[in-house]
């Protein structure tokens, strides 16, 4: 009985945790509901994770999110496993330490070794928290890929504004960068690519993501972060109000997630070795409540809008697998912790038993 | 400052109607937590410019609160009144503010103040707390004083599809389990039968704001008795305040917040309302325009968002609204691209939105008093296809006999 125990215990999974082993995490973003996506007449939107990933995965359909309903903030607490309360309209780094911190102390890894890879251009703290035993140094490494995009194609014309409208929430708000971005010229470094080729490539896209998806396949390529983060965020158009663009949204993450697990899979230095964690940040209001306006907005807090699901596959992950108990969005990055090996101190939640 | 501490020239900024009106209640206000008043004052404030409706709701309140208020000497009830103000406030009074909110100008920018209270709300976890608060506050006062029925039964008509010759996916999917589904409505003269149906409700019904239609395009030819708005006549205003949002957004220090602030200052003559008009409906599209995410963009929005308002707010008898293509969204390659063509419509796309939309009226509807007898039509303009929603309508059924708009009207109405 005591082995069995100790084959459970998250202590005893990190002992035995390979020293190559990569966490990928996807946020299905910013926001779906459950009757667009996972309810029966929803899953038409989302053929590849049903046929495809849900059959390799171990699910959880309810994970609730306690926080602000905000996606900066909302995000900034899935990466820290604590309700984070910041402005989710401010330049504002997490006030508790990231995954990112925990890993690369713990683990001594490189900046090269954590990545996030985010379209907005309100994201760009998302790497490294305010706290004082952590912070400065010790973050991820944050690309904003309409940032680049919109830098390189203002090397020449005019006017790209349009492209750094990224919070939905505010007609063509785009808040002034501050931190750790990557600059232009980085675009050769990192990922290898010229400005030219990168604009080049851009024209064949049709969204930010399918932009970001992109970095992230050069991105693993170049440098193979044993820690990638990519924020979605196309299906925040929803606060425009139009439905249709909403469910295109959601047709595109869909596929976009199925792209993403191919590219873990044939890239040999993450096939085999790599968990893959999906999960929106946060779901949207219902139909139903007065408060709201359904599926357009996240804001009257309702059941809907907090509650949502995960799927994780890939290494040490049991295949075709549902469980029905809730969870916190709280609860990620100490399971991350688990099965890399470091320790999650100031996360308010735990690591999930079915996962480590 | 704290609501005991309102005297009435606090309130010298106001409107005079809103100023006399919550001068009148003042001794009521002056008992209440300051986590209920600036949500009352929000509306309040702008009550020079609300529709019939609205202005009745309100005195009702505040008729209401003062009952609640009003001293236990002159209170023969068994249960004293003071008990009762504890028991309709205390959730209220149990929300902890800031410092800062409490410094707020509360009185002069309520709109302001409850933002702000939203934002420490969601950062403090208090706000599912507020929300049962406020749920609890309005079961109590619709128990208390059921809103009146409508004088006629509530009729809702949406119209979609406009530009779409076919389309070959399900419509009306989530409307057809509430009523009756037709395949086979002749579309000759549709769109001008409705509208002759809603003006005849107009003229037999006489009531202000009562009988609307609201256009997402350019808004047919209609009877002067029905209230209209339409997205096109406004696209000199969408134009202008577009204009200074851009500019807004480029003085430094702008933020979002920032933004909605400004946006809720900007007034109808900024953005160029004739002074001739109709001071309330002026202001109704001005803050379909401010408030509204999406709504100076995508017409579907406007159309739906439009339509919401105008039933919570206005409570109308009957609502014909019409969808019409928006523009489309344009993929990130031709945003990039160096030549950017003339806005093209998507008519497809449009009509999805207004499939929602027709539903998500149908909803706003069904949310007002006399819900039980109130109708709802769904058509796809110029096509065959109709839902029928009303008490006498069987659900979930479908009929494949020839009719038209005017009999499938005449058997909800």
């Amino acid at each position: 009985m005591g082995g069995a125990l100790l084959g459970c215990s998250p202590v005893a999974h990190a002992a035995t945790v390979p020293k190559n082993r990569k966490v990928v995490v996807i946020t299905f973003g910013g926001g779906a509901r459950d009757q667009e996506t996972f309810a029966p007449e929803g899953q038409r939107n989302i053929p590849h994770l049903i046929n495809e990933l849900i059959p390799q995965s171990t699910f959880f359909t309810q994970v609730v999110n306690r926080g602000i309903l905000g996606h900066y903030v909302a995000t900034a607490s899935l990466a820290t496993g604590v309700y984070e309360t910041i402005n989710n309209f401010a330049s504002l780094p997490p006030e508790h330490p990231t995954v990112f911190e925990y890993f690369r102390r713990d683990r001594k890894r490189p900046a090269s070794d954590a990545w996030v890879v985010a379209p907005s251009n309100g994201f760009n703290r998302i790497g490294e928290s305010s706290h004082r035993s952590y912070g400065a140094g010790l973050g991820a490494r944050v690309i904003l890929p309409k940032h680049l995009l919109a830098a390189a194609l203002s090397t020449g014309h005019s006017d790209y504004h349009h492209l750094l409208r990224d919070n939905y929430e505010t007609p063509f708000y785009a808040p002034e960068l501050a931190g750790s971005e990557v600059e232009l010229e980085q675009l050769e470094q990192i990922l290898n690519l010229s400005v030219e080729d990168f604009k080049a490539h851009a024209r064949t896209l049709s969204s930010p993501d399918e932009l970001s998806v992109y970095v992230v396949r050069q991105l693993m390529r170049q440098k193979a972060p044993s820690l990638l983060w990519i924020t979605l965020h196309d299906i925040d158009v929803a606060h425009a109000g139009a439905f249709s663009l909403y469910v295109d949204g959601i047709r595109r993450t869909d596929r976009l997630c199925a792209e993403i697990w191919k590219m873990i899979q044939s890239e040999p230095e993450y096939a085999g070795k790599t968990t893959l964690f999906i999960l929106p940040d946060f779901g949207r209001d219902s139909d139903e409540d007065a408060g709201g306006n359904g599926f357009q907005h996240h804001r009257t807090g309702d059941a809907p809008s907090r509650t949502t699901w995960m799927m994780a596959l890939g290494k040490g992950v049991r295949e075709n697998v549902v469980f029905d108990r809730p969870l916190e969005s709280t609860d990620l990055v100490p399971t991350m912790g688990a099965m890399l090996d470091f320790s999650s101190s100031y996360a308010q939640g735990k690591p999930i038993a079915e996962l480590v | 400052m704290l609501p005991s501490d309102l005297k009435p020239e606090h309130f010298s900024r106001y409107p005079p109607e809103a100023r006399n009106l919550l001068t009148r209640y003042l001794a009521a206000l002056q008992q209440l937590p300051l986590s209920f008043v600036p949500n009352l004052l929000r509306e309040a404030i702008d009550y020079d410019f609300k529709f019939p409706a609205e202005r009745q709701s309100l005195e009702k309140e505040l008729e209401n609160l003062q009952s609640l208020t009003t001293s236990d000497l002159a209170d023969r009830s068994p249960q004293p009144q003071t008990d009762k103000k504890t028991e309709w406030f205390q959730a209220f009074a149990r929300i902890t503010l800031s410092p800062q909110l409490e410094q707020m100008d509360w009185v002069n920018s309520p709109s302001q103040f409850v933002e702000q209270l939203s934002a420490h709300l969601w950062a403090t976890h208090q706000l599912d707390a507020f929300r049962n608060a406020a749920t609890d506050y309005a079961d109590r006062l619709r128990a208390l004083s059921a809103p009146p029925p409508p004088r006629v039964p509530r009729l809702g008509i949406a119209v979609i599809g406009q530009g779409v010759d076919a389309y070959d996916e399900p419509l009306f999917q989530k409307l057809r389990t509430r009523g009756a589904y037709f395949t086979r409505v002749r579309p000759e003269n549709g769109l001008e039968n409705l509208l002759e149906a809603v003006a005849a409700r107009a003229r037999s019904n006489p009531l202000p704001y009562g009988h609307w239609y609201i256009d997402g395009g350019e808004a047919a030819e209609h009877s002067s008795a029905l209230t209209s708005i339409s997205y096109n006549s406004l696209e000199a205003v969408r134009s202008t305040l577009l204009t200074k949002m851009r500019a807004q957004i480029e003085t430094p220090g702008m933020g979002p917040e920032t933004l909605r602030t400004w946006l809720a200052q900007v007034s109808p003559s900024e953005l160029g309302f004739s002074e001739a008009g109709d001071p309330v409906l002026d202001r109704f599209q001005l803050k379909l325009l401010t408030e509204g995410s999406g709504t100076q963009i995508f017409s579907t929005t406007f159309a739906q968002w439009a339509a919401r308002e105008a039933l919570r707010r206005a409570q109308p008898c009957t609502l014909l609204v019409r969808f019409a293509p928006r523009q489309k969204q344009k993929p990130m390659n031709e945003l990039i691209s160096e030549k950017q063509a003339q806005a093209e419509l998507d008519p497809q796309g449009s009509l999805i939105d207004a499939d929602m939309g027709a539903y998500y009226n149908w909803i706003n509807q069904q949310r007002l008093p006399g819900a039980d007898q109130s109708s709802f039509l769904a058509w796809f303009e110029n096509q065959r296809e109709a839902v029928a929603i009303g008490p006498a309508m069987p659900r979930g059924t479908e009929s494949t006999s020839p009719t038209d708009l005017r009999e499938v009207l005449s058997q909800i109405t």
